[in-house]
C-alpha cells in the first residue's frame, strides 16, 4: 500500500498493531507504519490455532528482507484462526495490511482491554 | 568479456559420471573386509553426491567464476568501516613457507618456538599500538573480539561479586553490537548522538548507572568523527564502575597518533583484516585480538602466549602456551587462533614500523578529507551533503536525502550506478542515524588520481540523474547480473542445488525447484 | 610515504589546499592534546621487503613442521595433502581481496561458490540446509548450542566427554553468559553413555567419530534426545562422513564440524572453517551467512546473501549469532577440495584411511605393553594406552624423527599413558611400520627404565 492510512474503525496499539473488534472476537494485524518500516515481508511465522496471546506480549514474528520483528498482541485471548494465505504470499501484509493482510483471529478473554487502546487519530499523533 | 549463458552453471551441473581429478594412493596394507572394520549399520546408505569433474574443468569453472567478482586488487573499494587497504603480496609468500603453513597446532612448544615467538611479538606490538599491554590473539574475527570484550567484562564484575545487566552502545554502533550484547547475556541500551555527531553526554549521564556493565564505543565513531568528549565519557563510565570497551574497526585513523589505552579504554579489539591488511577473502578469514588493562588481564582467554626468560639451553628466552589461568573466561575457539592471519599482520607491522604506521593513519585521514573536499564541490554537495559539517577522520558520511527528494534517486540507486563505472560503492544505509547514508573510506593506499576520478564519477552520475533519474534507478547494466530479487530469495529460500541423477544416467533432468518449505 | 602509499609532497600540497588547511596536523585538531602520543611507537623502523622476508624465514626455520618429521598428530587438525590447484585458485585476486558480498551484482563468483559449498556440505552431512561457513569447529558447537537455546528455551546442555576438549571448553565459556548449565556425559568403552536427560535438556552434543577415534551410535543418541524433547548436535569430522551414516540419516538436528581437513593448511591451528548444517525446521534460526539462488530483473539466474535478518532487529534482540566476517576463502578451498576428490574419490580416500588406520592399530597393539584404549570401530584415528611414561616415550620417538601422536594426560587424566594416533593419506605403510618400530623401541626402553619386565 503506497500511502499511509489508519482506518477509523480500528483500535491501535503503540507497538504498531491494530485490532478489529466484533463483540468478543477480534482480528489482529500490523499497521501501515509497521509494514513500511519493515520493507517487503518475506515470512510470517504463524502461531498455532488454540495458542493463547496476552496483551502487550509478542505472539509471533514477521520477517522482511531487512529485519525480523516481534508482533505485539493488542488484546488477550485465544487464537481461533490464522491467515494461511500468507504462507505463499507474505507480501500481502505490505499490499493490504488491514484487509487481506490480517494475521490472526482471536476470541477475547477480556474485551474491556479495548478501552486501553488508541483510536486512529491518537495513534497517528504518536507517529509524528 | 561477454558473459556466456553457461557461466551460471554450478560445478554440480558440469559434472559427468566417471570424471575425476583425484586418484587415491594404492592400498599398501593388507585389506580387511569393510564389514569387519565398519559394520553396515554404521555406514551411510548412499555416497555423497559430490561433483565428478577433471582438474582442468575445476580450474576453468572457478577461474570463470572469479571473473564475476569485483575485487580490491582490481579497483577502488571505499567501503566505510571496512578499511579496504592494499593487501601486500609479500605476505602470501611468507604465509606459504612450510615452516608456518605446515605447522600442527598441537606441536610441542619446544618445536614451535618460531610460531610462538611470532605470536608473542605480535601481542607486544598490538599492545603498544593500543596502549594496553595484555593481549590475547585468540578471537577469530571482530565479532568474536567484541564477544570476548563482553565476556571479559562479565568475568570482571562477577569476580567482584556484582551482577550487572546492561551494556550501553551509541545509536551509531556497528550492527553486530546488539547481537554480541545478547550473546554475552546482557540487555542493550542505546545512547543518543548529539547534533555534532558525538555521544550525547547528558544522555550518557542519564543512562549510566550501577546496573551498566560496559559502554561499547568506537573512536573515531562510525560517522568518522573523533569523540571530542572522550575524557568526559571515560569519567562517567568509570565513575559508575563500568568498563569502557573500544571497537577497533576505526583504528586506521589514529595509529601512532593517539592510543585507546591512553583515552581510558579497558578493553580494545583489533580487526586484523582491516587496519592490518589481512585479505578479506570475500568474507573471511580475519582475526579479532583483544588488548586489555591490568585489572582485566586475569580473565583473558586460555591459553595465553607467554615468554619465560630461561630457555632450554639456559640463555635464550622460551615461548610457551600458558594454560594455568584460573580466572580465565576459558576458550572462544579451538587451538591458538588464526595463526595464518597473525603471520601476515605481523609482517605488515614489521614492514611499516612505527613511522610507517603513523604515515598510514595520517595519509588515511588526509585522503578522506581530500575526497570530502572534492565531493563538496558544486553539483555534488547540494545533493550529497556531508552529514556533519566538520573535518572528518579516515572516513566520512554523506546523506543522499536531498538527492532522493529532488532527483528521485536513492542512495541505493547511486550505489548501483557506481557499479557500471567500475568502482565498488561506499557503504550504504549505515549508520542508521543518517538518512540515506553513504559512508566513504578511501584508505591511505589510494592515489590522489583515484580519488579525483571517484569524485568525477559521482558528479557525472548526478548530472545524468538530473536529466533522467531512471538510468540510476534501473542500474546496473554492465555487471554480470542486474538487480536481483532478494525478497524472493528470502521468501522461498533455495540454498543448495537440488539433487538430480548425474548426466549419463537413464533419466536426466536438472530440477532447480525450491527446497520445500517447512 | 611508504611502499604502500603514494602521496608525494606535491600531492600533499594540492590536497591540503583543497581541504583548506595548512598542514596535516590540523586534521587531527579534534584529538585533545592530552591524548596525543608525543613519541614514536616503540616498534622500530620500517623494513624493506627483503629484510622482512628474511626475518620471517628465520622464524619459520625454528618450527618443526609436518615436513620435518613423520607425524601422527591429529586431535582435530590433520596433515592432508592440499592439491596445488587450490593455491592457484584461492590466490586469485578476485577471490582473495574482495569484501563480504554486499553488492551481489558484482559478487556472483563468491556467492555462487558459497552456494556450491553449501550443497556439498549438505550432501556430506545428509541435512538439507547448510550455511556459508562459521569460524571453526569448537565455536561451531557453541553456535549450535545457541540455536538450541533459542529453539526450546531450556536451561541445560548435555555434552559427551567424547567431544573435543576445546569444543567442550568453548561451549562452557559461552553457556556461562547465557545462564545455562553444561553437564558432561561420560564415556564407557570408548563411546558416550547418556545419563537420564530429564526434562530440561536443551541439546545433547556428541562428536563423530569422537575424540578418541571411536564411531558413536548417533541414531541411539538422537532417539534418546528426541524422547526427552532436546535437540541433537553432532560435531563431525568431515572426511569420515564419506563412509559413515550421515547425521541426517541418524535423526540429528544440527551437524557442525572442523573443516580444516578439506583443502586447508594446518597453519598452526588457523584460519580454517567450521561447517554448520541443519534440518529444514531450523533454517531461519541458522547463524552466519547463507547464499540463496534467485533471478535478476532480466530473468537471469543469480545468487544473493539471504536470511540475513537475524542480526539486525527492529524491536527485540533475537540474534542467532553475531557473525560478520566468517571464513569465506577457507570454505572456497573446501568446496574446491570436495570437487577435486569427487563423488568416488572421497570414498576411496576414506577407505584408504580406514584400512591404514586398522593396520596401524593392529601393529601398535602388538607391541608389548601397548593396549587399545577401546575396541570400537575407528576410521582415521585411534587411541592406545602405551604402558610406559608417555612423555619420555614421545621424546625418544622424536629423536628418531617420528612424532607418534597426541598424549591424552592433560585432557583425559583417567588415561595418563594414553596416546591418540592419526592417519592421513600422507602416512604410508612404510611410515606406519617406522612408527611401530620406533614406538616399540621407545616403549621397551622406558618400561625398563621404570623397572617393568619386558
Amino acid at each position: 500500500m503506497a500511502d499511509p492510512s489508519y482506518p477509523d474503525d480500528l483500535k491501535y496499539h503503540p507497538e504498531h498493531d491494530w485490532a478489529r473488534i466484533d463483540g468478543d472476537t477480534a482480528t489482529f494485524g500490523i499497521t501501515w507504519y509497521a509494514q513500511d518500516a519493515l520493507g517487503e515481508v518475506v515470512f510470517f511465522d504463524a502461531p498455532a490455532v488454540g495458542a493463547s496471546v496476552s496483551k502487550d506480549q509478542a505472539y509471533t514474528e514477521v520477517e522482511s528482507v531487512k529485519a525480523v520483528s516481534d508482533v505485539i498482541a493488542p488484546l488477550s485471548g485465544e487464537v481461533t484462526a490464522v491467515n494461511d494465505a500468507l504462507a505463499d504470499s507474505p507480501e500481502t501484509i505490505n499490499d493490504d495490511p488491514y484487509g487481506e493482510g490480517w494475521l490472526v483471529r482471536v476470541k477475547l478473554s477480556d474485551p474491556s482491554e479495548a478501552d486501553l487502546l488508541m483510536d486512529s487519530s491518537e495513534y497517528e499523533a504518536t507517529l509524528e | 568479456m561477454i558473459a556466456e549463458a553457461d557461466d551460471t552453471l554450478t560445478i554440480f551441473e558440469r559434472s559427468k559420471a566417471g570424471r575425476r581429478a583425484f586418484v587415491a594412493p594404492a592400498l599398501d596394507v593388507p585389506p580387511r573386509s569393510l564389514d569387519e572394520l565398519l559394520p553396515a549399520e554404521l555406514r551411510r546408505s548412499e555416497p555423497a553426491w559430490l561433483p565428478e569433474v577433471s582438474e582442468p574443468e575445476i580450474v576453468r569453472h572457478y577461474n570463470r567464476l572469479s571473473k564475476r567478482n569485483f575485487d580490491l586488487d582490481t579497483g577502488f573499494y571505499p567501503l566505510g568501516s571496512c578499511t579496504m587497504k592494499h593487501n601486500p603480496k609479500l605476505h602470501e609468500r611468507i604465509a606459504g613457507l612450510p615452516g608456518h603453513a605446515r605447522m600442527h597446532p598441537l606441536q610441542d612448544p619446544t618445536r614451535a618456538q618460531g610460531a610462538l615467538e611470532l605470536m608473542w611479538r605480535l601481542q607486544e606490538a598490538l599492545g603498544e599500538i593500543a596502549g594496553l599491554p595484555y593481549v590475547s590473539l585468540q578471537p577469530s574475527a571482530g565479532s568474536q573480539g567484541e564477544l570476548a570484550g563482553v565476556l571479559l567484562t562479565r568475568a570482571y564484575h562477577e569476580d567482584r561479586g556484582e551482577r550487572r545487566t546492561k551494556v550501553l552502545t551509541p545509536d551509531t554502533a556497528h550492527g553486530t553490537n546488539p547481537a554480541t550484547v545478547t550473546m554475552g547475556g546482557y540487555e542493550m541500551v542505546k545512547v543518543q548522538s548529539d547534533a555534532n555527531g558525538n555521544v550525547d553526554l547528558d544522555d550518557l549521564r542519564a543512562k549510566a548507572d550501577e546496573d551498566v556493565a560496559c559502554l561499547m564505543l568506537t573512536n573515531p565513531s562510525t560517522l568518522g568523527l573523533f569523540e571530542t568528549g572522550i575524557e568526559a565519557i571515560e569519567r562517567i563510565v568509570h565513575g559508575v564502575g563500568a568498563t569502557l570497551y573500544y571497537d577497533g574497526a576505526n583504528l586506521n585513523a589514529i595509529m601512532g597518533i593517539s592510543r585507546p589505552g591512553d583515552m581510558g579504554f579497558d578493553i580494545v579489539h583489533f580487526n586484523l583484516h582491516k587496519s592490518f591488511t589481512q585479505p578479506h577473502g570475500g568474507g573471511g578469514p580475519g582475526a579479532g585480538p583483544v588488548a586489555v588493562a591490568e585489572r582485566i588481564e586475569p580473565y583473558l582467554p586460555r591459553p595465553q602466549v607467554v615468554r619465560g626468560e630461561l630457555g632450554s639451553n639456559g640463555s635464550e628466552p622460551f615461548y610457551d602456551l600458558d594454560y594455568d589461568r584460573p580466572k580465565s573466561i576459558g576458550r572462544l575457539r579451538g587451538f591458538q587462533g588464526n595463526y595464518g592471519v597473525f603471520v601476515r599482520s605481523y609482517a605488515y607491522i614489521r614492514s611499516l614500523g612505527a613511522p610507517g604506521l603513523r604515515d598510514a593513519s595520517e595519509t588515511a585521514v588526509l585522503n578522506a578529507n581530500y575526497l570530502l573536499a572534492r565531493l563538496r564541490q558544486h553539483g555534488v554537495a547540494e545533493y550529497l551533503p556531508a552529514a556533519y559539517d566538520r573535518l572528518c577522520m579516515h572516513e566520512f558520511v554523506l546523506s543522499g536525502e536531498p538527492m532522493r527528494h529532488q532527483l528521485h534517486v536513492k542512495t541505493l540507486d547511486l550505489a548501483k550506478r557506481l557499479l557500471d563505472h567500475g568502482v565498488h560503492p561506499p557503504t550504504v544505509y549505515f549508520p542508521l542515524i543518517v538518512e540515506e547514508a553513504l559512508m566513504v573510506e578511501p584508505t591511505e593506499t589510494e592515489t590522489k588520481e583515484t580519488l579525483d576520478r571517484f569524485a568525477e564519477i559521482v558528479a557525472k552520475i548526478l548530472r545524468e540523474a538530473r536529466d533522467d533519474p531512471s538510468v540510476a534507478q534501473n542500474a546496473p547494466y554492465t555487471t554480470p547480473v542486474r538487480r536481483l530479487d532478494e525478497a524472493g530469495a528470502a521468501r522461498h529460500p533455495v540454498v543448495r542445488q537440488s539433487k538430480a541423477p548425474p548426466p549419463g544416467a537413464a533419466d536426466h533432468s536438472i530440477n532447480n525447484g525450491p527446497v520445500p518449505a517447512a | 610515504m611508504t611502499r604502500y602509499t603514494s602521496a608525494t609532497d606535491a600531492d600533499r600540497e594540492e590536497m591540503l589546499a583543497a581541504i583548506g588547511v595548512a598542514a596535516v596536523e590540523e586534521l587531527f585538531e579534534d584529538i585533545p592534546e592530552s591524548l596525543r602520543l608525543n613519541r614514536q611507537l616503540s616498534l622500530g623502523d620500517g623494513r624493506s621487503e627483503l629484510e622482512v622476508f628474511e626475518e620471517f624465514r628465520a622464524l619459520a626455520a625454528r618450527n618443526t613442521s609436518a615436513e620435518d618429521e613423520i607425524g601422527f598428530l591429529g586431535a582435530g587438525m590433520y596433515d592432508h595433502y592440499v592439491p596445488a590447484l587450490i593455491d592457484s585458485i584461492i590466490g586469485r585476486s578476485e577471490f582473495l581481496t574482495p569484501y563480504t558480498p554486499y553488492q551481489p551484482e558484482i559478487s556472483q563468483g563468491g556467492l555462487q561458490a558459497m552456494f556450491e559449498y553449501q550443497t556439498a556440505i549438505s550432501e556430506l552431512t545428509g541435512l538439507p540446509v547448510s550455511n556459508a561457513s562459521v569460524y571453526e569447529g569448537p565455536s561451531a558447537v557453541a553456535a549450535a548450542g545457541y540455536v538450541a537455546k533459542h529453539t526450546n528455551n531450556r536451561r541445560r546442555f548435555v555434552i559427551s566427554r567424547g567431544v573435543h576438549p576445546h569444543s567442550r571448553e568453548t561451549l562452557r565459556t559461552h553457556a556461562h553468559a547465557w545462564g545455562m548449565e553444561v553437564a558432561e556425559a561420560p564415556l564407557n568403552g570408548g563411546v558416550t553413555e547418556l545419563p537420564d536427560l530429564g526434562e530440561d535438556a536443551s541439546a545433547v552434543i556428541v562428536q563423530q567419530p569422537n575424540f578418541l577415534g571411536a564411531v558413536e551410535d548417533l541414531t541411539a543418541v538422537a532417539n534418546a534426545a528426541r524422547t526427552a524433547g532436546a535437540l541433537t548436535i553432532a560435531a563431525c569430522d568431515p572426511l569420515p562422513l564419506a563412509l559413515l551414516k550421515t547425521p541426517g540419516e541418524c535423526g540429528v538436528d544440527i551437524a557442525v564440524g572442523e573443516g580444516q581437513s578439506l583443502g586447508n593448511r594446518l597453519d598452526f591451528g588457523g584460519p580454517s572453517f567450521g561447517f554448520f548444517a541443519a534440518t529444514e525446521a531450523l533454517m531461519r534460526r541458522m547463524p552466519g551467512r547463507i547464499a540463496g539462488e534467485t533471478t535478476d530483473v532480466d530473468g537471469k539466474r543469480g545468487f544473493v546473501l539471504t536470511l540475513q535478518t537475524r542480526e539486525q532487529h527492529i524491536r527485540r534482540e533475537k540474534a542467532t549469532s553475531n557473525i560478520c566476517t566468517a571464513q569465506a576463502l577457507n570454505a572456497l578451498a573446501g568446496v574446491i577440495y570436495l570437487s577435486w576428490l569427487g563423488r568416488e574419490g572421497i570414498v576411496e580416500l576414506a577407505e584408504l584411511m580406514l584400512q591404514r588406520t586398522a593396520y596401524a592399530r593392529e601393529r601398535l597393539t602388538q607391541i608389548a605393553g601397548v593396549t587399545p584404549l577401546h575396541e570400537r570401530p575407528v576410521v582415521r584415528e585411534f587411541a592406545v594406552e602405551i604402558g610406559a611414561p608417555v612423555g619420555a616415550v614421545i621424546a625418544r620417538c622424536r629423536e628418531q624423527g617420528v612424532n607418534p601422536g597426541y598424549p591424552l594426560w592433560r585432557e583425559y587424566p583417567e588415561h595418563p599413558d594414553g596416546l591418540l594416533v592419526a592417519i592421513t593419506e600422507r602416512r604410508s605403510r612404510a611410515d606406519i611400520d617406522r612408527l611401530a618400530d620406533v614406538l616399540a623401541a621407545a616403549v621397551v626402553a622406558e618400561r625398563e627404565a621404570v623397572g617393568i619386565q619386558a
